[in-house]
C-alpha cells in the first residue's frame, strides 16, 4: 500500500509541476471535485449555510414561544397564509420548524461540519496522505448529501408543509403525518448513504495511508476522534436506513412495520394490517441516535484537543487516556440507547441494565475532561480566538454532560423526562459545546485552507458575544425543565406552570436572537478574510502534520512526502529553542 | 387553581412517591454543583496562573496529579451510590410494588388525538365492554350498549376526578399515536402506547385543582392536550360520582330489558 501511496504522490506531484499543461475544466475541478480540500470545503460551506438556516427556523419559533398567539411583524405576512395566518404562527408550522430545526442541525449542519468538512480537509493533511484512500467515493459521498439536504428543505413546499412529527419521527404519528414525511425519509436515506460511504473512506485511508513512521500513538487526537466516529456511524447508521426504509413501506406501500391492530384516527379505524409496534421504531432510531451524539461530540473534542495542545504551549495531559477513553465512550454508547425510552413502560431489568450503562459511560467523558483541564496545568496559554472557544467549551460541555445524570437516573427522569430540562442538556453538549468547538476548528484551520488568517479582534466580539447569549439561551432552560414545561408546546401558557415562567421564554427569544446578532461579525469576518495579505505558513506554530503541507494545500497535499519522526504535541521540550518541534522535522 | 404555587423550581407535590423522586433530584444537583464548582475552580486558577506572558514558560513534563485519580474515583463512587442507593431501590419500589387493585381506585384511560377519556367502572365495580367498532364521536371509548355491566360506568373527557389518600390505578393505553400521560404535582409520566395497556399509579396526599399535560408530541394539537386534574375529599368524590352517573335506562332507544339494574341515585 505505501508503494502506491508514494506512487500516487508523485503522480500528483508530477500534475503540479506541470502546472496548467493538465489544468481541469472548472466543473472538474471545483464542482465535482475528488480532491478532499475541494470536498472538505464543499462540505463545510453547505454545512455553514444549512446551520444557519437551522437557526432561522429556530429564531422564527422562538417567537411563537415568547408571545404566544401574536402577530409576528414584518416577516409573519411573508410566510404566507398556510404557515402564519394573519401573521400568527399556525400550530402545523410549529410543528413543522420544531422537527426540521432538529433535523437540519444534527443531520444537515454539525454531523456534515464536523466529519464531512473537518475530517475530509484535515485528517489527509494530518496523516501525510495525498488524499483520502477512495477519491471517488468521497465524491459521491458530498453528492449524496447535498441532493439530501436540498430535498429535506424542500418538504416545506410540500402539501401539509414539512415533517412534523419532530426529529425523532415516532410512529404512528410520522406514519400518517403530511407528505413532508415522505420527503424526510427519502431525504434521510440520502444522508444516511452519504454518511456511511464517508465512514469507510475515514476508516480505510486512516488505516493505510498514514505517513512514514506516523503510528497509531503518534497520531493527533483529532484524527484518533475521527477514527472512532467513522466505526460509529458505520455500524449506528444503518439500523436508522433500514428503519427510514421501514417506515416508508409503512406510509407508502400499506406495510404495517410500526402499526399495531386496531387503531382509530379521528374517529375512522385505519384501515391497515396492523401488528406492529410503534417501539420498535424507537429502539431502531435510538440505537443510531445515542451514538449520533458522540458523533457530533468527538470530532469537537478532537478539535478541542489540538486547539488546547497548540495553544498551551506543552503536551496533552494523558494522550493515551484520552485515546482509550475515546474508543470507549464508542463502545459503551451502543449500549445506552434505552435510556431515551425509560417512560415507555419497559421493566425493571431492562432499564435498571440502561441506567447502569449510562452511568458507565460518563466515566470516559468525565476522564476526557479531566485530561483537558489537566493539560491547561503548567501552560504557557495563549488566548488566541480558537482558544477562547475552546476554553468556554470546556465548563459548558460539563455542564451538558452533568445535567445528563439526573436523567439518566430512572426515577429522576420520571419527572425531567420530556421537559425543557432535556432541551437544555442536549443543546449544552452540543450548541455550546460541540458548535463552539467548530468555530475554534474554524479560526485554528482559516489559514490552512484559505493561507489567510482571520481578523482576531472582530473573532473576540463574535466569540464573547456568543458566549452571552448562548448561556442566556439555555442556562434558562433548567428552571423550565424544574418547573415542569414540557417541550414541543405551541403554546405554554395553557398550562399553569408555564404561566408561572413565561417570562423565561421571553427572555431565552431575546437572548436566541442577540446569538444570531453575534454571529454577524464572524460571517462578515468569514468573507472578508478572504482578502487579507498572506499568513505566515505555520502561523499557529503547531507541530502536526497539516503545517508541513503549504497553505492552501495544491492537489496532492505535500510537495514531498512527509516522515514523521516523533510525538504530536511536542511543546516546549526542554533544551530547546524553539518552544514546538513539528512532528515532520528531521533533526533531534 | 392556585397560580401561586408555580414557580421557577419545582411545583408542589401532591403525592406519596414524589418526595423521593425530588430527594433524588436535589441529590444529584448538590452533586453536580460540587463537581462543577470543584473544577471551575482549578479551571479558572489554571486560566489565570498559566497565561502566557513575558519570562514564563510552559512545563515539558506533565505533572504527577494523584488528585485526578481521587476525583475519578469518587465520581465512580458517588455514581453508584446514586444509582443503587437511591434511583433503583425507587424505582423498584414504585414500579414493582403497585397496590392491589382491590384497594384502589381502577381507572382505564385511553388517550386520542387531542383529548384525555377516562372511563369509571360505577358502583358496580365493573368495567363495561368496549370496542373500536363501537367508536364514535359521542362513544369515544366505543363502549358496547348492551353490555350490562357498562351500564353504570361513568366516562369523562378531559376530566380527572379521583378522592385523595386513596390508591389509584391508571391503565394506559392511545386509540391512535404515542401520548404521554404526565402529571407534574403527582411525579407521574407514563407514555400511552397504542396498542399496549400499561398501568401507573400513585396516590394523592391533598385535594385540589391541578393539570394533566400531554408530555410526547402527537400531532398539531398536542399542547392543548391538557385534562384537569380534580383532586376530591372522599365526600366530594363520592358525591361526583354520584351527580355523573348514568340516569337508570338511560338510551330509550336501546332494546335493553327492563329488569336492568337502575344506577342507584342519591
Amino acid at each position: 500500500m505505501s508503494a502506491t501511496t508514494t506512487h500516487g504522490h508523485a503522480a500528483h506531484g508530477g500534475h503540479d509541476a506541470a502546472h496548467g499543461h493538465h489544468e481541469l475544466p472548472f466543473w472538474r475541478k471545483y464542482i465535482f471535485s475528488v480532491d478532499h480540500k475541494v470536498i472538505g470545503v464543499q462540505y463545510g460551506v453547505t454545512a455553514l449555510v444549512f446551520l444557519f438556516f437551522g437557526f432561522t427556523l429556530m429564531m422564527l419559533l422562538r417567537w411563537q414561544l415568547a408571545y404566544p398567539g401574536q402577530p409576528l411583524p414584518v416577516i409573519g405576512k411573508l410566510l404566507g397564509e398556510n404557515a402564519m395566518p394573519g401573521g400568527v404562527m399556525a400550530p402545523e408550522f410549529y410543528n413543522q420548524l420544531g422537527a426540521m430545526h432538529g433535523t437540519i442541525m444534527v443531520f444537515m449542519g454539525i454531523v456534515p461540519l464536523a466529519v464531512g468538512a473537518f475530517g475530509n480537509y484535515v485528517v489527509p493533511l494530518q496523516i501525510g496522505a495525498p488524499d483520502m484512500a477512495f477519491p471517488r467515493i468521497n465524491m459521491v459521498s458530498y453528492w449524496a448529501f447535498l441532493p439530501g439536504g436540498l430535498l429535506m428543505l424542500a418538504s416545506f413546499f410540500a402539501p401539509g408543509g414539512a415533517a412534523n412529527s419532530g426529529w425523532t419521527s415516532y410512529p404512528p404519528l410520522a406514519d400518517i403525518a403530511t407528505t413532508g414525511q415522505t420527503f424526510w425519509l427519502l431525504a434521510m436515506v440520502l444522508l444516511i448513504t452519504s454518511s456511511l460511504l464517508g465512514s469507510i473512506n475515514f476508516i480505510v485511508t486512516i488505516v493505510q495511508l498514514r505517513a512514514k513512521g506516523l503510528t497509531f500513538f503518534r497520531l493527533p487526537f483529532f484524527v484518533h476522534a475521527q477514527f472512532v466516529t467513522s466505526f460509529l456511524l458505520l455500524l449506528a447508521f444503518p439500523p436508522l436506513e433500514a428503519a427510514a426504509v421501514m417506515q416508508l413501506m409503512d406510509r407508502l406501500a400499506a406495510t404495517s412495520f410500526f402499526l399495531p391492530s386496531g387503531l382509530v384516527i379521528s374517529g375512522e379505524p385505519l384501515r391497515v394490517a396492523g401488528g406492529g409496534s410503534p417501539l420498535l421504531w424507537q429502539h431502531l432510531f435510538w440505537f443510531l441516535a445515542h451514538p449520533e451524539v458522540y458523533v457530533l461530540i468527538l470530532p469537537a473534542m478532537g478539535i478541542i484537543a489540538e486547539v488546547i495542545a497548540n495553544n498551551t504551549r506543552k503536551p496533552l495531559w494523558g494522550y493515551r487516556l484520552l485515546v482509550y477513553s475515546a474508543i470507549f465512550l464508542g463502545f459503551m454508547s451502543f449500549v445506552v440507547w434505552a435510556h431515551h425510552m425509560f417512560m415507555t413502560g419497559m421493566g425493571t431489568t431492562m432499564s435498571t441494565f440502561f441506567q447502569t450503562t449510562t452511568m458507565i459511560i460518563s466515566i470516559p467523558s468525565v476522564v476526557i475532561l479531566t485530561c483537558f483541564i489537566m493539560s491547561l496545568y503548567g501552560g504557557a496559554i495563549r488566548y488566541t480566538v480558537p482558544m477562547l472557544f475552546a476554553t468556554a467549551f470546556l465548563p459548558m460541555f460539563a455542564i451538558g454532560g452533568l445535567t445528563g445524570l439526573p436523567l439518566g437516573l430512572t426515577a429522576s427522569d420520571i419527572y425531567l423526562h420530556d421537559t425543557f430540562y432535556v432541551i437544555g442538556h442536549f443543546h449544552y453538549v452540543v450548541a455550546p459545546g460541540t458548535i463552539f468547538a467548530l468555530f475554534a476548528g474554524i479560526y485554528y484551520w482559516y489559514p490552512k485552507v484559505t493561507g489567510k488568517q482571520m481578523n482576531q479582534t472582530l473573532g473576540k466580539i463574535h466569540f464573547w458575544l456568543s458566549f452571552l447569549c448562548i448561556n442566556g439561551v439555555f442556562m434558562p432552560m433548567f428552571f423550565q425543565g424544574m418547573a415542569g414545561l414540557s417541550r414541543r408546546l405551541y403554546d405554554p401558557t395553557i398550562y399553569v406552570h408555564g404561566r408561572a415562567i413565561q417570562s423565561l421564554n421571553v427572555f431565552i427569544s431575546w437572548s436566541a436572537w442577540g446569538l444570531a446578532i453575534a454571529q454577524l461579525p464572524f460571517i462578515w469576518n468569514f468573507f472578508a478574510s478572504l482578502r487579507h495579505p498572506k499568513a505566515a505558513e505555520n502561523p499557529w506554530q503547531s507541530t502536526t502534520l497539516e503545517w508541513a503541507a503549504p497553505s492552501p494545500p495544491p492537489h496532492g497535499n505535500f510537495t514531498t512526502p512527509p516522515v514523521v519522526y516523533r510525538d504530536p504535541y511536542e511543546y516546549s521540550e526542554p533544551g530547546r529553542s524553539s518552544d514546538f518541534h513539528p512532528q515532520f522535522a528531521r533533526e533531534a | 387553581m392556585d397560580e401561586t404555587k408555580y414557580g421557577f423550581w419545582f411545583p408542589p407535590d401532591v403525592s406519596t412517591h414524589g418526595v423521593q423522586i425530588d430527594q433524588l433530584i436535589d441529590i444529584v444537583h448538590w452533586f453536580m454543583l460540587i463537581l462543577f464548582v470543584g473544577w471551575g475552580t482549578f479551571f479558572v486558577y489554571c486560566l489565570i496562573k498559566y497565561r502566557a506572558r513575558p519570562g514564563h514558560t510552559a512545563t515539558y513534563f506533565p505533572p504527577k496529579a494523584q488528585f485526578t485519580k481521587v476525583i475519578e474515583v469518587s465520581v465512580i463512587v458517588v455514581e453508584v451510590l446514586l444509582l443503587f442507593g437511591f434511583s433503583t431501590p425507587v424505582w423498584f419500589r414504585y414500579k414493582n410494588h403497585p397496590p392491589a387493585e382491590k384497594d384502589a381506585l381502577v381507572v382505564k384511560l385511553v388517550a386520542e388525538q387531542f383529548a384525555w377519556n377516562f372511563h369509571y367502572a360505577g358502583k358496580d365495580g365493573k368495567f363495561g365492554k368496549t370496542s373500536e367498532a363501537n367508536m364514535s364521536g359521542d362513544n369515544p371509548l366505543g363502549m358496547d350498549p348492551e353490555d350490562p355491566d357498562g351500564k353504570d360506568d361513568i366516562v369523562t373527557v378531559n376530566q380527572f376526578h379521583f378522592p385523595v389518600n386513596k390508591p389509584v390505578i391508571v391503565q394506559i393505553s392511545s386509540k391512535d399515536v404515542i401520548h404521554s400521560f404526565n402529571i407534574p404535582v403527582l411525579r407521574v409520566k407514563q407514555d400511552a402506547v397504542p396498542g399496549a395497556r400499561i398501568p401507573v399509579w400513585f396516590q394523592a396526599t391533598q385535594p385540589g385543582h391541578f393539570e394533566l399535560a400531554c408530555a410526547q408530541l402527537c400531532g398539531l394539537g398536542h399542547y392543548r392536550m391538557r385534562a384537569d386534574v380534580l383532586i376530591d375529599t372522599p365526600e366530594d368524590y363520592a358525591k361526583w360520582q354520584a351527580e355523573n352517573a348514568p340516569p337508570p335506562a338511560e338510551p330509550p332507544t336501546s332494546a335493553a330489558p327492563d329488569n336492568q339494574q337502575p344506577a342507584p341515585q342519591k
